[in-house]
């Protein structure tokens, strides 16, 4: 009796011990080894960044030059406004353009300087008295009766950040300092959605966050032709020479990128890392074959049919496998000596001066005809050395569009200076980065928050280290980007929004974040039953024994005491 | 009164008119996209799978044929059909019996091959999870102004499709995929066809927005396949693929022809099956989105109206001085190893006592290391 008894109790004993184990060991255990490692992230900071409340500030100086105010009027001045605009965009996106105005008098040496016989060389003086930081504007109020402007022009732009305004013939006779102002208001808002940003285009760059659809082709049709900010890019240049029996091309590429394409490259350099080359295609046709129009007597290829130009092109221009960048294509085409001269026709059959075209996101080709430099019964293979600074020309010009750089047609009575030999204007340097430092700041949190949802959504997907270390790089990034925007410091807003964006995208392209954990719970219940039933079953078993043997013994227990 | 009215409708008429012209000068940028990509896969290895490569390198063609470059497209094939050793006629995969059409050609380039074509290699091509050190012949490299045209062959059922015979991906996966790439702005539009069993499942639990879909079967029925060549001994293509062959052979670069007149590719008589599309989720309409918006490349163009006027003339580029400033560190190659006066045992190098060896003289420092081998069994000298 006493044996069965204790081996009862050694039974009972062991499986209250086993499930013990089970229950303190083996839960806690299976549970620490099928958790995935989820490093910490800044979760409060994302959701607080889903929310993108940007704010563009912008200096500007107004000066007014001799004769435009009066002694009384002169005294008032020099003084400041603010001017605060609110554009919401949609529920999670609202805009605010901050403008600081100051105005003042001009000093004795930039009256000098606007003294100079045109406006472009009052440009270039007042340009070496002063240099305006990045992302500010002077706009000179010159009297209504000077020479510096045309008849029929009011406002100059320059090549770098200055304008020159016209004032109206109302302001002629004495006004008040308030009336002068709020006459000047409307003109030098006009002035500064020239040259500074304007709603359109900043809606533009917030194009990954709103999807909007725009009033006009015009800016659906800017939209689509520029790159999208990326922190580099590669250009390159080819020759194609369908014919080199005839035409024996030399081009002087290395010069002509040196002299006219990298100043300008230089100047892009805090938007992006440039990288070029140059090859040169023998026997590569267009794939289109140009008509011949008895009226010019020349070949022609009209707009309709250049769309088919690229494609067969493509195919052999090759390019860099180590990066993925995007790659600008300008390729320059000789036409065989049986099809030469041939001419690009407008869509309405008109002469195309530059006799180039170009692709939304691609690049350019530009048709260089060489039949004018031989005579007409020449010993072929002809020598022929390209005008590099005519090809160069047309292809900075393409250059500009496919970097963004829009040049819109400006409001009527203004006047746009050419943009020098770089190619670039300061102020529409100033424009790209704006737009740039903006869809860099919204491509970024945007890629935060569906990262962080991603995560968030996903329970079986581990977060690294460094992943965790990329976010939060970028959401510091992204936060300094904003403030300094705030603030007005374009080109810092400009470098901490790139170094988000590279944080940014790098956390999310991670390869080691592959969703493929993907488990419907009928399969965990699969993988699970045969480990855990086996071993749970008799366990659970003998502990419903060990109760109900506790509950017999009370009730004996009970009974006997009744 | 109907002056007015007759008035108002000229009116409308001329300006209706003068839109269109506008809308075609236009017209190109309605669709919204300026690049093209096309990711094609083919999942199943094995000879008798042979039908599988020979559809994806009959749209492999067709899309290189109406202009998407190399470049941008992505094709995995999991197995070798044209090298097999079972090919009777080695460097070709046909897809009309009677060896007619050719559809290997000799321009084919595979970025995917053989066993790299995984699921986890397709998820990561997708959403561009790939490592750094992949090329750019294998990466999906679209924007969000890409039309990407995506499609899978292989063996499926409802709700997966298997990759490779091993492993399998779930229209859940599939979808959260799209979702990724929709997030990231990796596409304009997409077009997804497959054409394996039960089809229609895998486009079930799309949820993004922009796609198109379209499957060569519904849910519960076999795609089947098209013809056996009895000199190859497979079955050539699947049916749904062929007769989708056959419609874009008619197609042309400048072709008009709309989605509407794909979704009637293959009806039943011919399919056996129901193929099957989806269009919910896609904002414009199918009647309006050209064959060659997923299928071809037609670029857009602009004429360049504006060029910048360079005056200065080209700079020599100088030619980069003898650097006497740089100075440039020799290096020179370590000497080698002395192996033969180790082997030979010379004692010029080291002077040791005559029981110990040391092996480790070439260091010049013989205290350094030494290995002392008792006589008799170490290397004695040359014979």
């Amino acid at each position: 009796m006493a044996t069965t008894e204790v081996e009862r109790r050694r039974g009972q004993l062991a499986a209250l011990s086993i499930a013990a184990v089970v229950i303190i060991v083996g839960v806690p255990l299976w549970w620490r080894t099928t958790e995935t490692y989820r490093a910490w992230l800044p979760v409060s900071q994302i959701k607080e960044l889903a929310k993108l409340q940007l704010q563009l500030s912008a200096d500007v100086e107004v000066v007014f030059a001799r004769g435009t105010v009066t002694p009384e009027q002169q005294k008032k001045v020099p003084l400041t406004q603010t001017q605060e605009e609110e554009r919401a965009i949609d529920e999670d996106t609202a805009l605010r353009y901050r403008y600081e105005t100051r105005y003042r008098t001009a000093t004795i040496m930039e009256e000098d300087a606007l003294n100079q016989p045109s406006a472009a060389e009052a440009d270039l003086s007042l340009h070496t008295l002063s240099e305006s930081p990045c992302g500010s504007l002077v706009v000179y109020v010159i009297p209504e009766s000077s020479s510096l402007l045309p008849e029929d022009v009011n406002v100059y732009i320059g090549q770098r950040r200055t304008a020159l305004l016209r004032i109206g013939p109302q302001m002629r006779v004495g006004k008040t300092l308030e009336q002068l102002l709020a006459h000047l208001e409307p003109r030098i808002k006009q002035v500064l959605q020239v040259m500074s940003f304007s709603h359109n285009d900043i809606t533009a760059a917030l194009s990954d966050r709103v999807r909007f659809s725009p009033d006009n082709k015009e800016s659906i049709a800017d939209s689509m032709r520029a790159f999208k900010s990326s922190p580099g890019y590669e250009i390159t240049f080819s020759l194609l020479n369908p014919d080199p029996k005839s035409h024996r091309l030399h081009w002087d590429i290395e010069g002509a990128v040196q002299t006219y394409i990298q100043p300008l490259l230089t100047k892009l350099s805090p938007v992006a890392n440039f990288s070029i080359d140059s090859q040169t295609l023998y026997y590569t046709m267009l794939g289109v074959n140009p008509r011949f129009d008895t009226s010019r007597s020349a070949y022609t290829l009209n707009a309709d049919s250049l769309a088919h130009v690229i494609n067969p092109v493509e195919a052999r221009l090759g390019s860099n496998a180590a990066s993925s960048n995007p790659v600008l294509n300008f390729l320059l085409y000789v036409p065989d000596a049986q099809h030469s001269p041939l001419y690009i026709q407008g869509r309405k059959k008109q002469e195309v001066p530059s006799n180039a075209f170009h692709s939304p996101r691609w690049g350019g080709i530009m048709v260089y005809n060489v039949n004018g430099f031989y005579g007409s019964e020449p010993e072929f293979p002809v020598d022929i050395n390209i005008d590099m600074a005519k090809v160069m020309g047309v292809f900075l010009a393409q250059l500009r569009l496919l970097l963004g750089v829009q040049s819109s047609t400006p409001p009527p009575g203004f006047l746009v200076a050419r943009c020098g030999s770089t190619g670039l204007a300061d102020w529409e340097l100033d424009r790209l980065m704006w737009s740039r430092s903006v869809e860099n700041v919204a491509t970024a949190t945007t890629t935060i928050t569906s990262l962080a949802q991603l995560l968030d959504q996903i329970g079986n997907i581990v977060i690294n280290d460094n992943i965790a270390q990329q976010v939060s790089s970028a959401v510091t990034s992204l936060q300094l980007a904003v403030a300094e925007l705030e603030a007005g410091n374009l080109g810092f807003a400009l470098q901490y929004s790139k170094e988000a964006i590279l944080a940014s995208e790098k956390a999310f392209f991670d390869p080691s974040l592959l969703h493929l954990l993907y488990f419907p719970d009928d399969q965990k219940f699969a993988i699970y039953i045969p480990l855990f039933l086996p071993m749970c079953v008799p366990i659970l078993l003998s502990l419903l024994k060990i109760v109900s043997e506790a509950r017999q013994r009370r009730r004996e227990k009970q009974a006997k005491k009744d | 009164m109907k002056t007015h009215v007759l008035f108002n409708l000229f009116a409308t008429f001329l300006l209706a008119d003068g839109l269109n012209i506008e809308d075609s000068a236009g017209q190109f940028f309605s669709s919204g996209h300026t690049n093209n990509w096309a990711v094609l896969v083919c999942t199943s290895r094995f000879w008798f799978n042979y039908r599988h490569v020979a559809n994806t390198l009959s749209v492999y063609r067709s899309v290189k044929r109406l202009g998407i470059p190399d470049s941008h497209i992505v094709l995995m094939l999991a197995d070798d059909m044209a090298c097999n050793h079972r090919n009777p006629k080695p460097a070709t995969v046909f897809s009309h019996k009677n060896m007619e059409l050719n559809v290997y050609g000799d321009d084919v380039e595979v970025d995917y091959r053989g066993y790299e074509v995984t699921v986890e290699n397709f998820l990561r091509v997708l959403t561009g999870r790939l490592p750094p050190s992949t090329p750019r012949s294998k990466r999906l490299l679209s924007d969000d102004r890409s039309n990407i045209l995506i499609y899978l062959t292989g063996h499926g059922g409802n709700g997966f499709l298997k990759f490779q015979d091993s492993e399998e991906i779930s229209n859940v996966e599939l979808a959260d995929a799209f979702e990724q790439m929709w997030q990231k702005r990796r596409y304009n539009e997409l077009l997804f066809i497959i054409d394996t069993c039960q089809g229609a499942s895998m486009y079930e639990r799309f949820y993004s927005p922009n796609l198109m879909a379209l499957a060569s079967s519904q849910v519960g029925e076999d795609s089947l396949s098209h013809q056996p060549d009895l000199a190859i001994g497979v079955h050539l293509m699947d049916r749904y693929t062929f007769y989708l062959l056959e419609f874009l052979e008619d197609i042309h670069p400048a072709s008009k022809a709309n989605m509407n007149d794909l979704f009637k590719v293959c009806p039943k008589s011919q399919c056996v099956s129901t193929p099957g599309h989806r269009t919910d989720l896609f904002l414009r309409d199918p009647g309006s989105v050209l064959i060659t918006d997923f299928f071809g490349s037609v670029r857009k163009v602009e004429i360049t109206t504006e060029a910048i006027d360079l005056t200065d003339p080209i700079k020599e580029v100088e030619e980069r001085p003898a650097n006497g400033d740089v100075h440039k560190e020799m290096h020179s190659y370590v000497d080698q190893l002395p192996v033969s006066e180790i082997i030979h045992q010379n004692g010029k190098l080291c002077a040791t006592s005559t029981n110990k060896m040391s092996l480790c003289c070439f260091h010049g420092d013989v205290s350094e290391c030494e290995m002392q081998l008792p006589r008799g069994l170490g290397v004695e000298g040359p014979p």
